[in-house]
């Protein structure tokens, strides 16, 4: 699916440069469910935006497939995020003008595909995350577990190979965040790639695998777990 | 260009900023109203000269004799210069004359006869005319007709006379045509009533006269071979000028007038009346394309620095649109059409304003047949190539900003908040 190899990334702040990863080397394969964890400033989301392609890193390789994304245009770099990764963020970053329906199916816009049509698809994708009812409201009246349904919503409708998820239940208390993992393993279980950045032992518990990180480099990469340890604990 | 739905895309955004799009919308509105009331102004003017001179040729020039001041073909100064009917066939032969009419007025130039009907009585114009002066001025006919070629032929004791002629000496409702009128105590048969297309103190003018075959004239007043002046047109394309100073040399000529001699013949051309006219609404149209122009182009910096504030504002939303796969170029596309739209809509609801003022001028303007202000017209084409300015104005305001946001970083776009 992916691959980094001796990834590094600076910070240029006036005159001195911080190096925020240092040979950060790893690998995911397809269908895996991962968390990324480590404490605040080691990098988690610098981490996640570049393997989401919305920023660049100094040297290294990066891998997505068979492609080497590096230095590419920004229109390649569009066509990329809109059609193999869907991104799912802690402040939801729904646009506030525009009800959940239009939100979910904005990245169907951007493949030109027509209004009537992305609507239809949208629909489904609502109903895939339980907010059929809610197609037509606006984020400032839905509560934040609904608001983060309807981005996830938003990351799957462009049928993406890879969710990235940066800090998803940052925002949201336990129980909501319980149902929003429930919803990110069942979309791990179709297929998709999920790379999750939580600072939450509990949510890292609900993937098969955790990378750490410290100070920008990859402390732990440990592999993949048989699978669910936690919820086959629960009764 | 034409995709309903990317249309509604851009609606939503404009509807999520009322005030701001209100705001910016208002310095085009106010540049289109401007552009539009000076355009009207202009034309307004136009109407007041055209409805002055209706039924008027404009190509018109009149020449009259008046006293020598140059010895000349020892002939002394101090001479007065009479046209005759010999003048006719000399002028006729210019190749550049379209209609000549010989007129004379009754009494002589300015004084005006007495007419009457019956018991009724009054002081009018009473022009001796040919029918071929119908071409010089056109009337319209309340009644009957104007003189005609047997009139000429046949001497005939008939008149044309005005309507306001018609209304002093006449019975209201009566009908003139088949009275007699005593025009200097000798009865004409009335054949027609003018109604004149002039307005202003022409048309006044108009509706005061009374016209008798020139030949009448001649035969039952006594004026010999003599013609008062001449009106006459030029055929299209012959330069004004050139035609007054041909005509001038012919009438110097057979009167034995020193070439030199300016004063000794009167004439007065329409035609630089019609050109100075020209020049000037010219020049009004350039100021309202130029004060206009300058004032939506002040507009349309506004939405410039308005769309590029809100840009800035809505970084956020464009970090979130580019990581949904929004490319470079469909965020330019985007605040580009935002602007165009913007632009046009607040241009064309000052379109609608200024058509609205236009028919505000148009009906206090209608029947203020005295004022030199006549009820604006703007063509339909104007009004187009205004909105093909506000086309072009919204797209320049929305270079700079569109160029910025395409190159906001997804990355800082998103940090931003
Ligand atoms: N745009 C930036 N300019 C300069 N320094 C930055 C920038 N973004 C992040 N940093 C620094 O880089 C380091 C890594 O930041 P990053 O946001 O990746 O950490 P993180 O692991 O996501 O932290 P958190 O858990 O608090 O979200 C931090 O020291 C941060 O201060
Ligand atoms: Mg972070």
């Amino acid at each position: 699916m992916l691959r980094l190899d001796k990834v590094n990334k600076y910070y240029r702040v006036g005159t001195h440069s911080l190096h925020v990863l240092r040979d950060v080397d790893f690998e995911v394969a397809d269908g895996e469910f991962v968390a990324i964890m480590g404490a605040s400033g080691s990098g988690k989301s610098t981490l996640l935006n570049i393997l989401g392609i919305l920023d660049d890193y100094d040297s290294g390789e990066y891998w997505l497939g068979d492609t080497l994304i590096r230095s590419l245009s920004e229109k390649k770099a569009a066509n990329y995020r809109n059609r193999f990764i869907g991104f799912v963020f802690q402040s939801f970053n729904l646009l506030p003008f525009k009800t959940a329906l239009e939100n979910v199916a904005l990245p169907l816009y951007y493949q030109g595909i027509s209004r009537r049509k992305r609507n239809q698809i949208a629909e489904q994708y609502l109903e895939r995350v339980g907010l059929r009812d809610w197609a037509d409201h606006t984020p400032s009246e839905m509560s934040g577990g609904q608001k983060q349904r309807v981005a996830i919503a938003r990351a799957l409708i462009g049928k993406p190979r890879l969710i990235l998820a940066d800090e998803p239940t940052g925002a949201l208390d336990s129980e909501t965040s319980r149902q929003i993992m429930d919803l990110m393993a069942e979309i791990n279980k179709t297929g998709i790639t999920v790379l999750v950045v939580t600072h939450d032992p509990e949510v890292a518990a609900r993937t098969s695998r955790i990378i750490r990180l410290k100070d920008g480099k990859v402390v732990d990469a440990e592999h993949a777990r048989d699978s669910f340890p936690q919820m086959q604990a629960q009764p | 260009m034409f995709d309903l739905d990317k249309w509604k895309e851009i609606w939503a955004t404009l509807r999520s900023n009322r005030l701001r799009t209100f705001l910016t919308a208002f310095g085009v509105f106010w540049g289109i109203v401007m552009l539009m009331a000076m355009l009207g102004f202009g034309s307004s003017m136009n109407a007041g000269m055209r409805r002055q001179m209706k039924g008027m040729a404009t190509n018109l020039l009149f020449c009259w004799g008046q006293t020598t001041t140059e010895a000349y073909d020892g002939l002394p100064p101090g001479r007065e210069v009479q046209f005759d009917i010999g003048d006719v066939d000399l002028l006729r032969r210019l190749p550049e004359i379209e209609w000549l009419a010989p007129r004379h007025q009754l009494g002589g130039w300015m004084n005006p006869s007495t007419v009457a009907h019956e018991s009724k009585s009054g002081t009018f114009t009473v022009m001796a005319d040919t029918p071929d002066f119908k071409h010089i001025v056109a009337f319209e006919y309340e009644a009957g007709r104007f003189i005609n070629e047997e009139d000429m032929k046949s001497a005939r004791k008939v008149a044309v006379i005005g309507s306001a002629v018609r209304d002093q000496l006449f019975a209201p409702g009566a009908d003139p045509i088949g009275e007699y009128v005593k025009i200097n105590g000798v009865y004409f048969l009335v054949v027609g009533v003018t109604h004149t297309l002039r307005g202003g103190q022409m048309g006044d003018q108009d509706a005061n006269t009374v016209f008798v075959p020139f030949s009448t004239l001649k035969t039952v007043f006594n004026f010999g071979d003599h013609v008062g002046f001449f009106a006459l047109t030029a055929k299209p394309g012959y330069d004004g000028e050139q035609v007054e100073k041909d005509v001038r040399e012919v009438l110097a000529r057979h009167h034995r007038v020193s070439p030199n001699d300016k004063l000794a013949i009167g004439s007065f051309n329409m035609f630089e009346v019609f050109d100075r006219f020209s020049t000037f609404l010219f020049i009004i149209a350039l100021m309202a394309w130029v004060v206009g122009g300058a004032t939506l182009m002040a507009g349309v910096v506004g939405v410039s620095n308005i769309m590029l504030i809100t840009v800035k504002e809505r970084t956020k939303e464009i970090g979130v649109r580019k990581a949904l796969g929004a490319t470079p170029f469909s965020i330019i596309s985007m605040v580009m059409k935002e602007s165009i739209v913007l632009t046009l809509i607040a241009g064309l609801v000052g379109v609608a304003a200024g058509v609205g003022l236009m028919a505000l001028a148009d009906f206090a303007l209608e029947n203020a047949h005295n004022t030199p202000f006549g009820p604006p017209n703007i063509s339909l084409s104007t009004v187009l190539a205004a909105v093909g300015v506000l086309v072009v104005s919204g797209a320049l305001a929305g270079i700079m900003p569109a160029s910025h946001a395409a190159s906001i970083k997804p990355i800082e776009a998103l940090r931003a908040e």
